[in-house]
């Protein structure tokens, strides 16, 4: 790499840092700001303490720690033997497993949320045999709970890839040579598989834990109202962006979120040996014992149900004339679909649009800072990165309301329109939330490409700008469009800064559409529909991307000479 | 391809540090044009560095490099006109071998048909003209490298630069890439210059070669001249194998007298070296090995030993040798019959003065 810095390259970093900067390093110290100055601009903790005074808000707090926490434990139990089952037994259901792991990014809690009380709630499918059979009923839907299964079931997978990635990262070796030294059985598992295995899981386990503690849709759709973010979302719309409580919340809410994540990185810090040797061989994978296949199959079936449950749920719902105190839908009808395509073309439109620019805006700055990264000597270009990563740690609650305080009076240049009425803010709200994502797509893309690639060009006459837009951005392809289709999935199903932003229902996505419609008993048939449509949309993009990056992996054929250290 | 116009390289007084890492020290060295050059050394000694600064992607902190005569030391690397192979050949996974080798052509905006004669041109040079539709991960390791040569030489640089150019192959691609590499160079007369940690490569091919070592030029000269006459310890056990000995140098008029705790004394003959303490380089074919009871050959000075040591290499067997308190490495040629020495013999081994190296 040169060691030159060129002005073009200070040029770019300064752009991505000013954008970063005025869209997500100002409206979140704005929250932090206004949370602890009082009216005349003096700091304060009277904010603090108000809130602690109120007793929803402390019932609020304790509730959002309460359901996050079990949520990791439920989603644990779940996710742990699974992540066993594929990576150290031969069996077919490996890959059964692999798939579910995308089905949390395809469909968000709060979409499956009704369905899921229709089959677990209090007069749910199950619970009205139950009740037929034995003459009892659970309480899984019943408020809290209600919000703990439902978030189990669809964040566990952040712990199972997670995990699944980390054992398969240990390299035989490690496990031979403790074979070797005489550890076996639990005592192999206790003491080298399992801490060996433990960032996998922490990384997994801190996601899960930001997810739900941020998660607004699906408290609101459960008419769970007692969290945090509800409460957040509550106090801003209803009492008005001058009230500090909300943005009290939001410094729990930020809180937490950086607690989780650091706890996460002080745990992988310094567990580089965990990944794999040269000549890797993964851990040794054994057969099933007919027991060990009874019990794996068998729990698998019973999380498969349950993981499929709120999508074959939403999908009975869209397709029930009516489903209300039975345990299947009577009769079946194609009308809510009809209804959605009459009522909300245009919500589908927005969702292609919005996702399509805040995805392309994602890729875009991630290959840039990539590049500035990886391949330049640009001052700050570590902040650069630091800062688009940090927007992992900031819940979209939060980011909204700093947006809405921030951007409050401001006009869009050349318009009377307000900023903050305008799509143009949702749209730079899903591309600063999905920019971590994308950025280490970029980032896994252009490490894995050897400098000398792009030297050769400058080599052969190319200057800069086109040895990148010719060998650089194409051999980054497949990163780039991962990238992409990653933000564009995630910001299509976001609901948290959604529900905050959005101020004319014809400006709307679908995600906002479905929460609209399912606050209605009538309106929970098209809003199951309008989920199904996002859901295949979702579905569609990713299963066409992987084919294209399939295709051209399979073009360009493995280089293994490229790929050589020097 | 045409012969092309030669033109010469000049380093002068490079230097370029890391930080507190010295990487190159007040390097100056001039090729010829149309030289067969190599720069050879350890890993870290710095010549990868000194390649990277002649193709531009290194800035030096200090000195001037030209290219026939022009300063090109801040020349962006696209403005150079200087060609360089890889060591991973770095060829493009998602262009045809054909795409690869017309990618410098395209940047230059030829015409297309001039592209077209070009590309065919340099693929048929390196052996490769049915190739030009494939992809590089469909080529073998030496074909790969033939199309990284073909895609270079097709610019005709005026400089050509070869990185490690023979880490990758196997032996046998080896030695056979290396010939095939000599006859390319000659037929193209073009300056060539290329790094390698190999002394067998670099002295077999090279017109003359650079030893470096700790971002230090240790000594520049033709193969030959490194290997009869290296400059200093370096040098001496960098290229080849050597035996290197202290001791101290009397004079007796015109001749030198080497005295030795292990050799004993050695009549060295005409010498302008000053006496005292010195350091004699003697290599091991030059030693010979016989019976303790034979009678000395004369031209030889003759010290007793005992093998402590042997491997047999086919055309010569290596003995190493203790000689008092040190050792000694002899090597003797191999013929069929012949058994030569056990470990724990005792021999007898005869030093040519003629060939014994002071530095």
């Amino acid at each position: 790499m040169s060691t030159r810095i060129t002005w073009p390259q200070v040029a770019i970093a300064a752009a991505i840092g000013l954008f970063l900067f005025a869209f997500l390093v100002v409206p979140v110290l704005t929250v932090i700001y206004v949370a602890f100055v009082d009216g005349t601009g003096g700091f304060t903790l009277s904010h603090f303490v108000s809130f602690f005074h109120i007793s929803l808000m402390r019932e609020s707090f304790w509730n959002s720690l309460y359901v996050a926490t079990l949520s990791v434990v439920f989603a644990t139990i779940i996710a742990v033997p699974l992540a066993y089952f594929t990576a150290r037994f031969q069996f077919r259901g490996a890959l059964l497993i692999q798939t579910l792991g995308i089905l949390p990014l395809i469909m968000p809690p709060f979409v499956g949320a009704i369905a899921m009380q229709l089959i677990f709630g209090r007069s749910g499918s199950v619970n009205l045999l139950l009740n037929d059979w034995f003459g009892f009923t659970l309480p899984i839907m019943d408020g809290l709970n209600g919000v703990i299964f439902v978030e189990a079931i669809h964040y566990f997978p952040f712990i199972l890839m997670n995990l699944v990635v980390a054992l398969n990262n240990i390299d035989s070796s490690m496990e031979e040579s403790a074979l070797n030294l005489g550890a076996s059985g639990m005592r192999l598992f206790r003491r080298i598989v399992f801490p060996l295995a433990m960032p996998g899981y922490i990384a997994g386990a801190a996601l899960v834990f930001i997810k739900v503690f941020d998660d607004l849709g699906t408290p609101l759709v459960l008419n769970v109202t007692n969290m945090l973010a509800p409460q957040a979302y509550l106090r801003i719309t209803s009492v008005g962006i001058e009230d500090p409580i909300g943005y009290v919340i939001g410094v729990f809410m930020i809180v937490f979120s950086l607690v989780a994540l650091w706890a996460s990185a002080l745990v992988l810090k310094g567990r580089e040996y965990a990944t794999m040797q040269r000549g890797y061989s993964g851990l040794a994978k054994r057969r099933l014992t007919p027991w060990q296949g009874v019990f794996a199959y068998g729990w698998i079936v019973l999380v498969l149900a349950l993981v499929l449950a709120p999508h074959l749920g939403i999908l009975m719902l869209s397709l029930a004339k009516v489903w209300s105190f039975s345990v299947l839908p009577e009769g079946f009808t194609l009308q809510h679909y009809a209804t959605v395509f009459q009522d909300s073309p245009r919500m589908i439109w927005n969702t292609l649009l919005y996702c399509g620019i805040a995805a392309g805006i994602d890729v875009v700055l991630g290959t840039a800072i990539a590049y500035l990264i990886l391949r330049t000597r640009v001052p700050a270009r570590l902040s650069l990165d630091f800062i688009a990563t940090a927007a992992l740690a900031i819940p979209g609650v939060v980011l909204a309301i700093g947006y809405l305080r921030t951007f409050r009076g401001m006009e869009l240049p050349f318009t009377d329109d307000l900023l903050t009425s305008s799509w143009l803010l949702l749209v730079v709200a899903y591309s600063i939330r999905r920019l971590p994502y994308a950025l280490r797509s970029c980032l896994a893309a252009l490490q894995q490409m050897h400098v000398s690639l792009e030297e050769a060009a400058e080599n052969l006459g190319a200057r800069k700008s086109r040895a990148i837009v010719r060998v650089v951005v194409p051999l980054m392809a497949g990163g780039i469009l991962a990238g992409f289709v990653t933000s564009f999935m995630t910001a299509a199903v976001e609901l948290s800064a959604t529900l905050m932003l959005v101020t004319a229902q014809h400006d709307a996505p679908m995600s906002y559409g479905i929460y609209l419609y399912m606050q209605s008993a009538a309106g929970r048939g098209p809003g199951a529909a309008l989920g199904v449509l996002a859901v295949a949309i979702v579905a569609i993009g990713t299963y066409l991307s992987h084919r294209l990056i399939e295709r051209r992996e399979a073009e360009k054929q493995s280089q293994p000479l490229a790929r050589i250290e020097v | 391809m045409e012969k092309q116009r030669q033109v010469p390289v000049e380093f002068a007084n490079v230097s370029l540090s890391y930080g507190a890492t010295r990487v190159l020290h007040d390097v100056s060295v001039t090729i010829e044009p149309g030289e067969f050059f190599a720069l050879l050394g350890p890993s870290g000694s710095g010549k990868s560095t000194l390649l990277r600064l002649l193709a531009g992607f290194l800035q030096p902190d200090t000195g001037t490099i030209r290219v026939a005569g022009a300063d090109i030391t801040r020349v962006s690397p696209w403005d150079r006109d200087i060609g360089m192979v890889f060591q991973n050949y770095a060829l493009w996974p998602h262009m045809t071998v054909a795409q690869n080798v017309a990618f410098g052509l395209v940047e230059r905006k030829l015409p297309r048909a001039e592209i077209e004669t070009r590309v065919a041109a340099a693929l048929e040079l390196v052996g490769l003209k049915e190739f030009g539709a494939r992809r590089p991960g469909q080529l073998s390791g030496g074909q790969q490298q033939r199309v990284a040569l073909a895609r270079t030489i097709a610019i005709e640089p005026k400089v050509l630069l070869l990185d490690e150019p023979l880490s990758n192959l196997d032996a046998k691609l080896r030695v056979h890439m290396r010939t095939e590499l000599f006859e390319l160079q000659r037929k193209l007369g073009i300056t060539t210059i290329f790094v390698t940690h190999d002394q067998e490569e670099a002295l077999s091919i090279s017109d003359r070669v650079a030893v470096l070592d700790g971002g230090v030029i240790q000594q520049v000269g033709s193969p030959m001249e490194l290997y009869d006459n290296p400059a200093n310890r370096f040098i001496a056990n960098f290229v080849g194998t050597i035996n290197l000995l202290r001791g101290t140098l009397e004079r007796d008029g015109e001749r030198g007298v080497f005295r030795s705790p292990v050799l004993g004394e050695v009549p060295l003959g005409r010498t302008a070296a000053p006496a005292g303490s010195a350091e004699i380089a003697v290599r091991p074919h030059t030693l010979k090995l016989v019976a303790p009871d034979a009678p000395d050959e004369p031209g030889r000075s003759w010290v007793a030993g005992t093998v402590a040591e042997r491997e047999f290499l086919g055309e010569f067997v290596r003995y190493t040798l203790r000689v008092g308190n040190a050792e000694l490495v002899a090597d003797q040629p191999h013929f069929i019959g012949e058994r030569g020495f056990a470990p724990g013999v005792a021999v007898k081994v005869g030093v040519n003065p003629a060939q014994v190296k002071i530095l």
